[in-house]
């Protein structure tokens, strides 16, 4: 296909966490700038499927570009969380001991967290840890708090980045992959030409912040300095019902032998028990396995035997882009005009604004000439999808308003017929079905679509998406 | 919670306007109580509504109506008594004993009444609570989002399907999907025999000509963006093999819906995943009633239907100054039983609705004798003249329970003979 998409002055490959972030940051300079993707919807890859939780960055490697990244991110996602409405609930993690060598590791790893910058980690002996967790299993020996570790909607994040973008005078090319890189020149200058399914698309500079895919958009590029393994994390959640067993989340010791798995609270009410780690080599594998639920639910009966016989709402796994580095890759080439964010595993989610931060650094020192604009647009707020606060049914004044907030179409998660065609209406609209979940949290809950699916799919015709 | 737009105070709330408590709200109604139904729907009637089909109101109404005629002719009849329906109106939670909170595009609102009736009913498990690995693919839906989709909003499913089960309701999925211009390629049983009633079984099995695979399940489901085959084993030899289809029906295997009653904290039985209630249909609540397939998920229509009749007289006795009892003794299912309903007996207590025992049963006995055993002893035994299967509700008389004693501690029921 040889359609024009147009000239940018950057072009950022990937609509997940880090590309979107990126985006944002660099459509607040005087700049045009798009954001190419793969899938028909921004958020839809690594970004969507991952344990949601935001990091203080105490276990990270001391030293390392993540473990700085981790920090700066939990800082600059906290405050953007209180701006855009992006729901955070600030549980607390508890990481427990179950063998003498786990026990040995805490004093270590509370070290560790110093090295990384954060002190507030605390060791508490068993009984500190039933107290706080009674429904754990028995034969935990000890633990260690971390205050700050949260949970996060990861889905809600990367609308707000990608929304910010939209509003900012981004542009979205969404369906578009990235088939070859040319280098050439525009009138203004050197520019970059990306073949995508859709067309061309030509930039002054490029981003590779393309997650699963960064090391073959790098090798288009004429790099060979990484390889991404997709690691499958499945995962588990439970009903709502499981909720009131555990309010922290309940971390693993990691080990030689991996990182293990943990049980925590989600920002929609729910328990998520998870996640496997499993390397693979299709890059779209996302189904969920026999040997995956059993080896969760064996985990599972060890950890909270009384989560285990709660029903299971969803199961789903995610890809994780696993490199052959201990680090991130983050490398500028001035003379390309490239910026590879690559190898950006799950801490991604709370290390992007600090990595689109730095980013932008770098393309600066690299030539990239960053005006400021003067006058942006306010960030967006987001529909509430967090159980924390307030949501548009238990909203009396809002559903006076506007009584499409008290027409509950989704019973399990209390989905307003106001929300879904909000969603519609937005900047950045559902393409899919799927992409409607995760604005709305519409058909995740436990029925999956017993009483609801059929008014929802009305309803996505009459809004919009024709399913 | 943010604010109030009207409380309102009947004398009983019924909270689900299926046929249990549409019955009990015409019931009620008709003796002059003040009735108020929440029904979360934008029309009550429950889930014959998109069950169209005949068979229903034959106990009830003793006629065979289609499923969406049922339901209107309940709601009529509940209206027609002077009892109040609010469609749209979802209970959210408790906000006291017998206070609830609840949504509507009306507002928010607050119901406190003098006695709650919980008649939420029950829904098949989906592929995620059966635990089903695999890709995740469009095409995978449960009974009740088959038929509402087909006979609600008139849409499109695929060509080929697998039905998981064969329950009752397994064949109702089979109907609809034939409706809908699909084939059913195959059915899956855990059991040794399909479970359905004989009057489902031979027309399902010749003329709808569905092959049945007994004692097999389905390991994985294959597909990226739409269903493109299952993986089916059998249980016995564990031999796995792949049949194509386009369409996955996850049917019966049902769950009460039961959040109501966990948020309250009532007595709860973990085999029938409803609360525990007596023959008289009262929870460890005082005030708090529960009927219909919240109790025994699940049984017909017509039966979730008196048990509105039934749980209609207890309130009537409780608000006219009726005791609330709060010890019994609890009726255990013993294997192979699954689950008895209800779970507490007392001698001297209401026969419970249609003098009915409800049991689910996990292995077929064609003339199975109902053994009743209380510290070890045995006090009672029925031989029925009618099966007990897997995958609908077992009945037997309750004057199994006449020589209960009130002090002997938990009765036990099981089937002589059984493996």
């Amino acid at each position: 296909m040889t359609a024009d998409l147009g000239h940018f002055d950057v072009a950022v490959i990937g609509a997940g966490i880090v590309g979107c972030a990126v985006a944002r940051e660099l459509a607040g300079f005087e700049l045009s700038v798009a954001v190419v993707e793969a899938r028909s919807d921004v958020g839809d890859g690594t970004s969507k499927a991952n344990t949601a939780l935001l990091h203080t960055g105490f276990d990270a490697k001391p030293g390392t570009v993540e473990s700085r990244l981790v920090a700066r991110g939990y800082e600059l996602l906290s405050a953007y969380a209180e701006r855009t409405g992006i729901p955070v609930e600030r549980t607390g993690a508890l990481l427990v001991a179950w063998t003498p060598d786990e026990l040995a590791a805490l004093p270590r790893l509370k070290e560790k967290a110093e090295l990384n910058g954060y002190d507030r980690c605390v060791l508490v002996d068993d009984a500190e840890v039933y107290r706080r967790v009674p429904a754990l299993g028995q034969g935990a020996l000890g633990g260690l708090t971390v205050p700050d570790e949260s949970v996060i909607c990861t889905w809600t994040t990367n609308l707000a980045l990608a929304t910010e973008t939209r509003l900012r005078g981004g542009e979205f090319l969404l369906s578009a992959t990235v088939t070859g890189v040319h280098s050439g020149a525009h009138e203004n200058g050197p520019a970059t030409t990306l073949e995508t399914t859709r067309g061309t698309v030509t930039a002054g500079w490029v981003v590779n912040a393309a997650g699963l895919g960064a090391d073959r958009i790098d090798a288009l590029f004429g790099f060979d300095r990484f390889t991404v393994t997709p690691r499958r994390g499945e995962l588990f959640v439970f009903d709502k019902l499981a909720r009131q067993l555990v309010d922290t989340i309940v971390l693993p010791v990691p080990t030689a032998l991996g990182k293990g798995v943990l049980i925590s609270p989600t920002i929609y009410g729910n328990v998520m028990l998870g996640p496997t780690a499993e390397d693979l080599v299709d890059r779209s594998d996302t189904a969920t396995t026999e040997a995956g639920f059993e080896f969760l639910l064996s985990k599972g009966e060890r950890l909270m035997p009384a989560l285990v016989r709660e029903e299971v709402t969803a199961t789903y796994a995610g890809l994780r882009a696993a490199t052959d580095h201990s680090d991130y890759v983050i490398e500028v080439d001035a003379d390309g005009r490239y910026l590879l964010l690559g190898g950006i595993r799950s801490t991604g989610l709370t290390a992007g604004m600090a990595i689109a931060e730095y980013g932008v650094q770098l393309l600066r020192d690299a030539g990239l000439a960053l005006t400021p604009r003067p006058e942006l647009p306010e960030p967006p707020r987001l529909p509430n999808l967090g159980e924390a606060s307030v949501r548009p049914y238990q909203d009396a004044e809002r559903i006076r308003r506007d009584p499409a907030y008290g027409r509950v179409v989704c019973f399990c998660e209390r989905v307003t017929e106001g929300e879904i065609r909000d969603a519609f209406a937005s900047p950045l609209p559902p393409p899919t079905l799927d992409g409607l979940r995760r604005r709305t949290r519409a058909l995740n809950g436990r029925c999956q679509g017993f009483f609801c699916a059929a008014h929802v799919a009305e309803l996505v015709s009459t809004f919009g998406l024709d399913s | 919670m943010t604010g109030l737009d009207a409380r309102l105070a009947p004398d009983v709330v019924i909270v689900g306007g299926g046929p249990s408590g549409l019955t009990a709200a015409a019931a009620l109604a008709a003796r002059g109580i003040d009735v108020l139904v929440l029904e979360r729907e934008a029309q009550a009637g429950g889930i014959p509504r998109h069950s169209d089909h005949p068979g229903f109101g034959l106990r009830d109404l003793r006629r065979s109506l289609a499923g969406p005629e049922y339901a209107r002719r309940l709601v009529e009849g509940a209206s027609s008594a002077r009892a109040e329906i609010r469609t749209e109106a979802t209970v959210t939670g408790w906000a006291d004993e017998r206070s609830l909170e609840v949504t509507s595009p009306r507002g928010r609102l607050n119901v406190e009444a003098r006695v709650v009736v919980l008649a939420t009913g029950a829904r098949e498990r989906p592929r995620t609570a059966r635990r089903i690995p695999g890709d995740r693919p469009a095409g995978v839906y449960t009974t009740g989002q088959l038929q509402s989709l087909v006979h609600l909003y008139h849409r499109e499913v695929g060509r080929r399907a697998v039905v998981v089960g064969s329950e009752l309701v397994s064949w109702s999925a089979v109907l609809t999907l034939r409706e809908a211009g699909c084939r059913t390629v195959l059915m899956t049983s855990e059991f040794e025999r399909p479970e359905a009633y004989l009057a489902f079984r031979v027309p399902g099995r010749t003329v709808l000509r569905v092959p049945v695979a007994t004692r097999s399940r389905v390991t994985r489901i294959v597909g990226r963006e739409r269903v493109e085959a299952v993986e089916v084993e059998d249980l016995d030899t564990r031999v796995r093999r792949t049949v194509e289809c386009d369409t996955v029906v996850c049917t019966g295997d049902w769950v009460a819906d039961h959040e109501l009653v966990r948020l309250a904290g009532l007595d709860y039985d973990p085999g029938t995943t409803g609360p525990v209630v007596d023959t008289a249909q009262r929870t460890s609540r005082r005030g708090v009633f529960a009927i219909g397939n919240l109790l025994h998920p699940v049984d017909t229509a017509d039966v979730a239907a008196l048990d509105g009749r039934h749980a209609s007289a207890q309130v009537v006795a409780f608000l006219n100054g009726g005791r609330w009892p709060d010890s019994g003794v609890r009726l255990v299912a013993g294997q192979p039983f699954r689950w008895v309903s209800p779970g507490m007996f007392r001698p001297g207590d209401p026969e419970p609705p249609r003098g009915r025992l409800s049991l689910w049963i996990n292995e077929f006995h064609r003339r199975p004798t109902v053994v009743a055993s209380q510290a070890g002893r045995v006090i009672g035994e029925r031989t029925t003249a009618w099966p007990a299967a897997p995958g609908r509700v077992f009945r037997v008389p309750s004057d199994l329970l006449d020589h209960v004693d009130a002090a002997g501690g938990p009765v036990t029921l099981t089937i002589r003979g059984s493996r």
